[in-house]
């Protein structure tokens, strides 16, 4: 049987590389995308959890977090249509219009 | 045997979720996720959540990534069009800071003892999570449809070209 710390470090390392990505990458779909590896990490736990303490809760949190990232998907996507409709690029720099 | 198949699968997840951010095209990201995403039914599975497996691959890489890629094909990006980075000495401090972090973390979940698990064991099949879900967490439950239901005008709203 695999230990759950084996579950937890992949959680971890994935985690970390979305936060890298979130961080450096200046396309707004390569944010979205570091959203999803988060997003998958985060479920990894749970599912880990649920299995190890032997309870159903885990896994239908999952189905909620899921549930959420496909809504985050559809609204984040329709605003990067929006977006590029209107100032022809996907660079998070140039749309700098509030930033004082 | 199993830690092996295990080791393998995680790989692919971590190599695959590092290529997202090292591709210069955002399409061959998007393919990278969906790889990563399968890896991670697989390790799913490992932990007895075959529902959950299935349902990682039919919504998330069969229709939130396509949604990414139709919408990628749909705009027709330039390979890269990033000029002057105006926060590129961030990576030259954040990536280590993230190192360092990342350490701390492994060291930590690595020493950790994991308490014997009890009770009897879990199956996550549909009928023991949709029994959950229509019985404990049916208000949860109804309010992500409310949610689903403002996602969906509000992905209507801002996609459309004047309103």
């Amino acid at each position: 049987m695999i230990p759950i710390n084996w579950y937890l470090i992949l959680s971890a390392v994935l985690f970390l590389i979305g936060v890298l990505g979130f961080f450096t990458k200046r396309n707004v779909i390569a944010l979205l995308l570091s959203l999803e590896i988060m997003l998958n990490a985060v479920n990894l736990t749970f599912v880990a959890f649920s299995t190890q303490h032997r309870q159903i809760s885990g896994q239908v949190f999952v189905f909620f977090v899921l549930v959420v990232a496909a809504s985050e998907a559809a609204v984040g996507l329709a605003l990067v249509i929006a977006m590029f409709r209107n100032r022809e690029s996907l660079n998070v720099d140039r749309s700098n219009l509030l930033k004082w | 045997m199993i830690q092996l198949v295990f080791l393998l699968f995680a790989a692919v997840a971590a190599g695959a979720a590092i290529n997202v951010l090292i591709q210069k095209h955002v399409l061959y990201s998007a393919l990278s996720l969906i790889l990563m995403l399968t890896a991670m039914s697989i390790l799913f599975i490992f932990l007895r959540a075959e529902f959950l497996a299935m349902i990682q691959i039919i919504v998330y890489a069969g229709a939130i990534m396509v949604l990414f890629v139709f919408v990628i094909m749909l705009l027709n990006l330039p390979a890269d069009e990033d000029g002057v980075d105006q926060l590129r000495w961030l990576k030259f401090i954040g990536i280590p800071l993230g190192l360092f972090f990342l350490f701390f973390v492994l060291a930590t979940l690595w020493n950790v003892e994991a308490p014997p698990a009890s009770g009897t064991a879990l199956n996550g099949s549909p009928r023991a999570i949709g029994e959950s879900l229509f019985t404990d967490y049916l208000l949860p439950f109804e309010v992500t449809s409310l949610l689903i239901l403002i996602a969906l005008v509000g992905a209507v709203v801002f996609a459309k070209k004047d309103l």
